[in-house]
C-alpha cells in the first residue's frame, strides 16, 4: 500500500476560472509534482465575445466602444490603435491639438493601468496595502476620464479624425455631505476649481511623491523580493521569439518601445526615457513598470504645458468622415445630409489593408484592418499584447512552485478582455 | 522611411524570385504574398539572414475572403415600405469570383503574418493562401517563431485552418465541444445554438437559436473619388511636422 502511494506523485490541479489571482477568468490546468509545476495548460476563451466578428457587422464608428472593452484597464489606448488604423486607410491627418490630447490620455491610461497592475499584483503576492494606495491615485485619473467623455471607464473619446470634444474648462466638484466636513470638502475641491488641465497639472506635481510611497513599501521589501527575484526569468532571445512586447520585453533587457522607435502622434516631440531590466525576472518587470509611471508623468506634464498654450481644433473638418456640429446641423441643409448619412450608413473606407500599433501599457496593441471599400470593416484583427504573454505561461512557470505561478500571472499583466476578445 | 522600405522590398523580391509577389499598399506598408510551398523557407530566411532579422512574429491571423467586395444592398429604388430595414443576409454567401486568379477552385482562406525586426526597426506583412479544399491547410511556423503557437490555435479555432506541423492544434477561444468555425463568413453572427439552464432536466441544454439574424446597417460600397488624390501622393500618417 505504502509502495503504491509513493508511485503516485504527479497529479493534475485545476486553478480558476474563479480564483482571485487568476485576474479574471483564467482556467489553468496544472500538472504538479508535489508542489512543483510540471506542465501548465491555460484554458482561455471564457470571456470570448467575438468582438472582431461583431465589428464586421457594424459601420466603423460603432465599434469604437468595443475597443474600450477589450483591455478594460487601458481603454483609450485600444481606441487609439483602432482610430489610427482607420485614419491610415482614409489618409486623414489629425490636428495637432488632438494629437497632444491623445498622447496625454494615452499616458494617463498607462498610469491607470500600471496602478491597477501594481495594486492587484501586490494583493496577489501578499502586499494588501498597495491596493489601497494605488486606487487613491486612480480615482483622480478616473475623474479626468469622466470630465472629457462622461464615463469613467469606457470612454469612446477618440474618433477617427481627432477626439470627440475639447478638454472641459470646469470639473465636477465634491458636494458637502454628512460624511465629510466643509473643511475637508474645500481641501478636496482645491485642485478642481480650475480647468481640467489645471487639475492634471496639479496631479503631475504630486504624483512623483505618491510613486515614492509605493516604492517605500515594495522596492526594498524583503518579502516582495523573495516572491519576485529570479521568478519567471526570460532571456532576451526567448522573449523576442515568444512575441513579447512592452514592459515584459523591456524587463528582459531589450530597449524596444514603439513610442521611441516608431513614434506616432507627437511622441517624437516628447522627452522621456525607456527603462530596461537586466535579469528578466518578475522583480525587474516590477521596476520597469514603476519607472514607466514616472516617465508617463513626465509626458503628461509636457502635454499639459503645450495644451495650455495652444488652443485649436481637435477634430478634422471633413464632414465626409466626421459629423458636423450640432448648431450647424440646425441651420444648414448640407450639414443635415452629412449628419444623416454618417449616422445611418457611416463612411466608406477605401479598399486596402492597414496595421496600426500603439505602445499600450501592456505592450504592442495593434489593429489589422482589411477594408473592401465598404462602410464596415471586412476583417478586423486585434493584436492583443497579453495574448502571446499568456501563451508563454507554461514556459515561464515550469519547474517553479505553485505559489510562483501566481507571481508570474501577476507580472504578465494579463486582462482577459483583450486575450479572449 | 519610404526609401528604406523600397530597399527592403527590393532585397526580398530579389532573394526570393518567383516565390513572393509584392502587394500594393495605399498606406506605406510592405506586403508580400508568399507561395504556400515556400512559406517555411521564406520565413526561416527572413528571421535568420542578417539583411532582415525579423525576430518577432507580432501577429498571425486568418482571413476569410469569401464575401470580399460584395455589398448587401444593390437597389436604387425604394419600395412602398421604404428601404427595407434589416435586410436579410443570405444563408450562405456566394464565393466572389473576382478573387480567383488562375486556379480552378476559388481562393478563400488566407493567413496573414505580421513580422517585426527589432534590430532594423522594420515591419513586414506576409500573406499566404491556404491550399484550396476543405479543410484549408498551410504549414505551421511554430518552429521558427514560438509565438505562433496560440495564434495558430486561434486561427484553427475561428477559421478551421489546419496548420501542418503544429504539435497541439486544439481549439482555443470557443467553448468545449463547440461545432463550427465562427469567424467564417458563412457562420451566422448570432451563432447556431443557444444555451440555457433547463430546470426540468436539471442541467444546461443547447438548442437552436431563437433569434433571427438581422442586418441593421447594410454593407454598401460607394464609388468614391475623394481618395484618388490621396492614393497618388505619399502616405502621410504619423506626427505632423512644422
Amino acid at each position: 500500500m505504502a509502495r503504491n502511494m509513493a508511485e503516485i506523485r504527479s497529479y493534475t490541479m485545476n486553478f480558476g476560472p474563479q480564483h482571485p489571482a487568476a485576474h479574471g477568468v483564467l482556467r489553468l490546468v496544472l500538472e504538479m509534482d508535489g508542489e512543483v509545476v510540471q506542465k501548465a495548460d491555460p484554458h482561455v476563451g471564457l470571456l470570448h465575445r467575438a468582438t472582431e466578428k461583431l465589428a464586421e457587422s457594424k459601420p466603423y464608428n460603432q465599434s469604437i466602444g468595443y475597443m474600450d472593452r477589450l483591455d478594460y484597464v487601458s481603454m483609450m489606448c485600444n481606441e487609439h490603435a483602432y482610430c489610427m488604423a482607420i485614419e491610415k486607410l482614409l489618409g486623414v491627418q489629425v490636428p495637432s491639438r488632438a494629437q497632444y490630447i491623445r498622447v496625454m490620455f494615452d499616458e494617463i491610461t498607462r498610469i491607470l493601468n500600471h496602478l491597477m497592475w501594481l495594486g492587484a499584483h501586490g494583493l496577489d503576492i501578499g502586499a494588501m496595502t498597495m491596493f489601497l494606495y494605488c486606487f487613491r491615485e486612480r480615482e483622480d485619473l478616473m475623474d479626468c476620464y469622466e470630465a472629457v467623455s462622461g464615463t469613467r471607464m469606457h470612454a469612446t473619446y477618440y474618433r477617427p479624425g481627432g477626439v470627440y470634444r475639447d478638454l472641459p474648462d470646469t470639473l465636477p466638484k465634491y458636494q458637502p455631505s454628512r460624511f465629510r466636513s466643509a473643511k475637508e470638502i474645500s481641501r478636496l475641491n482645491e485642485a478642481r476649481s480650475g480647468s481640467l488641465l489645471d487639475f492634471i497639472d496639479d496631479f503631475t506635481a504630486r504624483f512623483p511623491a505618491a510613486i515614492d510611497e509605493y516604492e517605500t513599501l515594495l522596492t526594498d521589501n524583503r518579502i516582495w523580493k523573495q516572491r519576485t527575484v529570479n521568478i519567471g526569468v526570460v532571456t532576451p532571445e526567448r522573449a523576442l521569439n515568444l512575441g513579447f512586447t512592452g514592459p515584459v520585453l523591456r524587463g528582459s533587457g531589450i530597449a524596444w518601445d514603439l513610442r521611441k522607435k516608431q513614434p506616432y502622434e507627437v511622441y517624437d516631440r516628447m522627452d522621456f526615457d525607456i527603462p530596461v531590466g537586466l535579469n528578466g525576472d518578475c522583480y525587474d518587470r516590477y521596476l520597469v513598470r514603476v519607472e514607466e509611471l514616472r516617465q508617463s508623468n513626465r509626458i503628461v506634464k509636457q502635454c499639459v504645458d503645450w495644451l495650455q498654450q495652444n488652443p485649436g481644433p481637435v477634430m478634422i473638418d471633413d464632414h465626409k468622415v466626421v459629423p458636423p456640429r450640432r448648431e450647424e446641423m440646425k441651420g444648414d441643409m448640407e450639414s443635415l445630409i452629412h449628419h444623416f448619412k454618417l449616422f445611418t450608413e457611416g463612411y466608406c473606407v477605401p479598399a486596402g489593408e492597414s496595421y496600426a500599433a500603439v505602445e499600450a501599457p501592456k505592450g504592442e496593441f495593434g489593429i489589422y484592418l482589411v477594408s473592401d471599400g465598404s462602410n464596415k470593416p471586412y476583417r478586423l484583427k486585434c493584436r492583443a499584447p497579453g495574448f502571446p504573454h499568456l501563451a508563454a505561461l507554461e514556459e515561464m512557470t515550469r519547474g517553479h512552485m505553485l505559489a510562483d505561478v501566481v507571481a508570474v500571472i501577476g507580472t504578465l499583466d494579463i486582462v482577459f478582455g483583450e486575450i479572449d476578445r | 522611411m519610404n526609401q528604406a522600405l523600397e530597399q527592403l522590398a527590393e532585397t526580398i523580391s530579389g532573394r526570393f524570385t518567383g516565390l513572393v509577389a509584392r502587394v500594393e499598399s495605399r498606406c506605406g506598408e510592405l506586403t508580400f504574398e508568399v507561395a504556400p510551398t515556400a512559406l517555411l523557407t521564406v520565413c526561416q530566411a527572413l528571421r535568420d539572414e542578417s539583411d532582415w532579422h525579423f525576430e518577432q512574429l507580432i501577429d498571425l491571423c486568418g482571413v476569410d475572403y469569401a464575401t470580399y467586395g460584395q455589398d448587401e444592398w444593390n437597389t436604387d429604388t425604394a419600395t412602398f415600405r421604404g428601404f427595407s430595414r434589416g435586410r436579410e443576409t443570405p444563408a450562405r454567401p456566394a464565393t466572389d469570383p473576382s478573387q480567383q486568379t488562375g486556379s480552378a477552385e476559388p481562393k478563400r482562406f488566407a493567413v496573414v503574418y505580421h513580422l517585426l525586426s527589432v534590430q532594423h526597426n522594420r515591419r513586414l506583412r506576409l500573406r499566404t493562401w491556404c491550399e484550396p479544399g476543405e479543410p484549408p491547410m498551410v504549414d505551421s511556423v511554430i518552429e521558427i517563431w514560438k509565438a505562433a503557437d496560440w495564434f495558430e490555435r486561434e486561427a484553427f479555432d475561428l477559421f478551421g485552418i489546419l496548420f501542418r506541423g503544429h504539435p497541439d492544434l486544439r481549439r482555443l477561444l470557443t467553448d468545449y465541444g463547440f461545432i463550427g468555425h465562427p469567424f467564417r463568413k458563412d457562420f451566422p453572427l448570432s451563432g447556431n445554438v443557444e444555451v440555457r439552464y433547463d430546470p426540468v432536466k436539471g442541467r444546461v441544454v443547447y438548442e437552436p437559436v431563437s433569434i433571427e439574424p438581422r442586418t441593421l446597417v447594410p454593407r454598401v460600397i460607394r464609388d468614391d473619388n475623394r481618395y484618388e488624390a490621396a492614393l497618388k501622393d505619399a502616405p502621410k500618417h504619423g506626427p505632423e511636422h512644422g
